[in-house]
């Protein structure tokens, strides 16, 4: 009925912008890090798998090692926190589940960093934490909170926990409650109904919640940063510190390339296991 | 069914907990003392610190610039693009809308990565225009496939009961085509414009020496020391984001008849 | 003849390889109301899509008035319609979507606002002006939907199941008020539907689609009593149909007598007796094993199950229609469901014959 010419007029800007600035600069990053970096600056256009070997030198391999345990251990927790939150929010009535949105937007919403700052003033020597605690008698001296490993972890979760509520919500509120009803008409415990009926259906959303916290968890080098000081190196960091400081630009792509490469993994490993090709509670 | 009491009291308790820091900083951007630790009584000295701050000021208006350069291409492109890929299938289409989402899929550091190299390798020099295209590339997705959405979800006869009532093609997009999608591409512009707003870890690759972002500058100054005018601008940028979102609330609720 | 406003060609049109019309002709006089009868999937939404020019025909053509308008965008034909789901833009309220055809053509606002009232009075929603879609209730939304397709007075309206969403009450009523509104506006209605009840009580012709064909084109009394395909006599109606003699026939089954009424008479089993709809119905089985259905209004039968008697018709009522091959008919429905030889003779030997 319309003709083709208007169409590919609205789809050229997509097409171009995407391939030359998405597209294109992936392939070049996965093209880097098979070349080497150059004597003084840049990059010298041999092949070579460098890169590669070096990232399974013991030094390395054991960031990837501490950047996946902590992911794991953040997912954990988030999983723990947030499964129960997104479930208890769905079954909320119309006017509170705007509310509640509303009241996770808001931190969502508000700068990362800004909230990472918060946590400062909690852990740091002396703060609030310490007060609180020394105040009750619990401990009577500073615990040095702040630049530690359970400092980070809260970081990750504080900053991530809302992507798991919301894809859990997501999913949560598409069950019809009336499949747990007929389950305990036919004789199932609360639990064993939830267990048979509520936990399956929900769990596209907390696997989707798992991948949405556990990708970005390797990368967001600035949270072990603030809260961690530089005790604790990530993936996100050691390639931060390769781009600046080293200037090793090949390293810091075979780096990225590989973080990449399992990136895709959990998202295909997800689709597969849900069979739907969206993450629940997002547009991707 | 009705609810017992304990659900309540626990998502009472941990959204509690969301808010402690949020308010730990308000409450300190009140204090007199510079260590923010010890509370000295009541000073708005570090909101009159921070209006005098001409860095700060120089990087809220480079923030700003950036999120609505970057939103408004973003508009652009995502909005054509969804636009074109409802009206004919093709094969290509799905690549380019997978390839699209990309950048709001794989951890932001990578991103950080590709385009410092990339922009290096262009010889682009680094600054607004760099800090825009790769803002750009993760303001489209949220744009892109809110559009998207609502236009698969929306009506096709609504199109053909226009056309049908003698308007042009042109019309049609005029009176029905954008009405239906406009609260998809504001809350995609919402969105985009928080996360732009918001970056600091793709910034700090793309920005160039001379150019700061709002978030780069704060990361600079948590990293080099505290500063209780951190607290005053937190706060600051907390009030903006809780009066948009309650006022998109409240004229969502009016809008809703029930 | 009378003065033709639309005439169909041989409209030929295929969706991925599969033929939805096979040639399509069909002549509309003008002021007519004709229905477009048929099961969903027949081609009916395909034919009235092409007629409002939002399809374009693989072959064919369509003449508006004597015009070939089958290129025409929709746009720019005099033939407007009314969509199944009422398409109500929703960020408009009722007097902007009633004016929307106005406005495109640039009406003085004057004008405008006075036909707009006149067009509220003629669905009796005069006050309604103000309120947006969604807050109408389905039977409002699809006055305000016919308003809007007939202010700019269409040579055509097109109806795509419009009564389609509403519950049976309802319908009743808007079957009354759409005839009301097509003899007073004048305007020819082509209508679809897949209810052969709301075809017969509204139309001035039906025309019974199946498979992309046209099966008969007639008045109401021509389809129902004299349908020349065993499709049309099982689809309006479930009519019996049953073959003798190398030929199909079809009767209604308030036209078959029995004991003495008839003429035409039959040796016959009763298999089934049982009420629908108010009516008795009684399933025979004739000498040759095909079935046939009678039905009467109030009375009981007497007569036992499994009992025999005889059947028959006026001949006039029994009509031969052509056999379309293989086509699956009502009697051949019913043969499935027969009870076992055995258990028909133990039950008819122990006398256990009630209802």
């Amino acid at each position: 009925m319309r003709k083709g010419k208007s169409n590919w007029l609205l789809l050229l800007p997509m097409y171009l912008f995407t391939i030359l600035f998405v597209a294109l600069p992936i392939v070049y990053m996965f093209l880097l890090s098979f070349l080497s970096r150059a004597e003084v600056w840049g990059v010298d256009f041999t092949f070579t798998l460098d890169n590669y070997k070096k990232i399974l030198e013991p030094l390395y391999l054991n960031t990837f090692a501490e950047s996946i345990k902590l992911a794991l251990i953040s997912t954990g927790l988030i999983v723990l926190i947030g499964y129960p939150y997104g479930y208890i929010m769905a079954r909320m009535s119309a006017v509170w589940k705007k509310r509640m949105l509303l009241l996770i937007m808001i931190p969502f919403l508000t700068s990362a960093l800004i909230r990472l700052y918060g946590w400062i003033i909690v852990f740091r020597s002396n703060g609030v934490l310490d007060k609180i605690l020394m105040g009750l008698h619990i401990t009577d001296a500073p615990l040095k909170l702040l630049y530690s490993y359970p400092a980070v972890v809260v970081g990750m979760v504080y900053s991530l926990l809302p992507f798991m509520i919301l894809a859990v919500y997501s999913s949560a509120e598409k069950l019809d409650f009336t499949l747990v009803e007929a389950s305990r008409d036919l004789g199932a415990s609360s639990f064993k109904a939830f267990w048979t009926v509520s936990f399956p259906l929900t769990l596209p959303g907390l696997l989707s919640g798992v991948v949405l916290s556990f990708i970005p968890s390797m990368g967001l080098f600035f949270i072990a940063d603030i809260l961690g000081g530089n005790k604790i190196v990530l993936v996100g960091s050691v390639i931060q510190e390769q781009l600046t400081k080293g200037r090793n630009q090949p390293f810091a792509a075979a780096l990225s390339a590989v973080l990449m490469i399992l990136t895709s993994l959990m998202i295909s490993l997800y689709k597969k296991l849900t069979g739907s090709s969206q993450l629940e509670g997002t547009m991707l | 069914m009705k609810m017992k009491k304990w659900p309540f009291v626990y998502v009472g308790i941990i959204t509690a907990f969301t808010y402690v820091p949020i308010l730990l900083t308000v409450v300190y951007s009140f204090n007199a003392s510079k260590l923010s630790s010890i509370w000295e009584g009541f000073s708005l000295k570090w909101y009159v610190e921070l209006f005098q701050d001409r860095d700060i000021k120089e990087a809220l208006v480079n923030s700003l610039l950036l999120a609505v350069l970057s939103c408004l291409l973003a508009v652009f492109i995502g909005t054509a693009g969804a636009l074109g890929m409802h009206k004919h299938k093709r094969k290509a289409n799905d690549v380019i809308s997978y390839l699209s989402m990309l950048p709001i899929m794989i951890p932001e550091i990578i991103l950080g990565m590709v385009f410092l190299s990339v922009f290096s390798l262009m010889g682009l020099p680094f600054g607004m225009v760099t800090l825009v295209i790769a803002h750009t590339t993760f303001c489209v997705p949220y744009i892109f496939s809110m559009v998207r959405a609502r236009l698969v979800g929306m009506d096709k006869s609504l199109e053909e009961a226009a056309l049908d009532l003698g308007a042009s093609p042109a019309r049609v997009f005029r009176d029905v085509t954008l009405p239906q999608i406009m609260p998809a591409i504001l809350s995609g512009v919402m969105l985009a414009f928080a996360m732009s707003f918001d970056d600091v870890v793709i910034s700090i690759f793309v920005t160039g020496p001379t150019v700061n972002t709002l978030p780069v500058k704060i990361y600079t100054k948590i990293k080099t020391g505290v500063t209780p005018e951190i607290n005053a601008l937190a706060t600051m940028m907390l009030l903006v984001t809780v009066l948009l979102l309650v006022g998109a609330y409240v004229v969502g609720r009016k809008k809703s008849p029930k | 003849m009378k003065d033709i406003i639309l005439q169909l060609n041989g409209i030929k049109k295929s969706f991925g390889g599969t033929e939805v019309l096979k040639e399509i002709s069909l002549e509309v006089s003008r002021g007519e109301f004709i229905t477009l009868l048929g099961a969903s999937g027949c081609g009916k939404t395909t034919t009235l899509r092409i007629i409002a020019g939002l399809e374009t025909p693989d072959g064919g053509s369509v003449l508006l008035d004597g015009e070939d308008i089958t290129d025409l965008a929709p746009n720019k034909r005099n033939v407007n319609t009314v969509f199944q789901n009422y398409a109500l833009f929703p960020h408009m309220n009722v007097e902007d979507n009633v004016a929307y055809a106005l406005k495109i053509r640039k009406v003085p606002r004057q004008e405008i606002a006075e036909r707009v009232a006149e067009a509220l009075k003629l669905v009796q929603l005069e006050d309604y002006g103000k309120r947006m879609p969604d807050q109408l209730s389905g039977g409002q939304r699809q006055r305000i939907a016919i308003a809007r397709a007939v202010i700019n007075r269409p040579k055509v309206l097109l109806l795509d199941e419009p009564l389609g969403a509403l519950d049976l009450k309802l319908r009743r009523q808007m079957q009354l008020e759409l005839k009301r509104l097509q003899k007073q506006l004048g305007i020819t209605f082509i209508y679809i539907t897949h209810d052969q009840e709301e075809a017969i009580n509204m139309s001035d012709r039906i025309a019974v689609m199946h498979e992309g064909v046209l099966e008969q084109v007639g008045t109401p009394n021509e389809i129902y009593y004299r349908p020349r395909t065993g499709y049309v006599a099982d689809f309006v109606g479930n009519a019996n149909i049953w073959h003798e003699a190398g030929a199909t026939f079809a009767i209604r089954s308030e036209n078959v007598l029995m004991d003495g009424e008839a003429v035409c008479t039959r040796e016959a089993q009763i298999v089934e007796k049982r009420f629908a709809g108010g009516q008795l119905r009684i399933v025979f089985r004739m000498e040759d094993g095909q079935m046939i259905t009678a039905s009467r209004y109030g009375i009981d039968s007497d007569l036992p199950i499994y009992s025999k008697v005889k059947i028959g018709w006026l001949p006039e009522h029994a009509v031969q229609v052509e056999t379309d091959g293989g086509e699956k008919t009502n009697g051949a429905n019913i043969t499935e469901r027969i009870p076992a030889e055995a258990e028909l003779s133990a039950a008819a030997a122990t006398g256990n014959g009630g209802t």
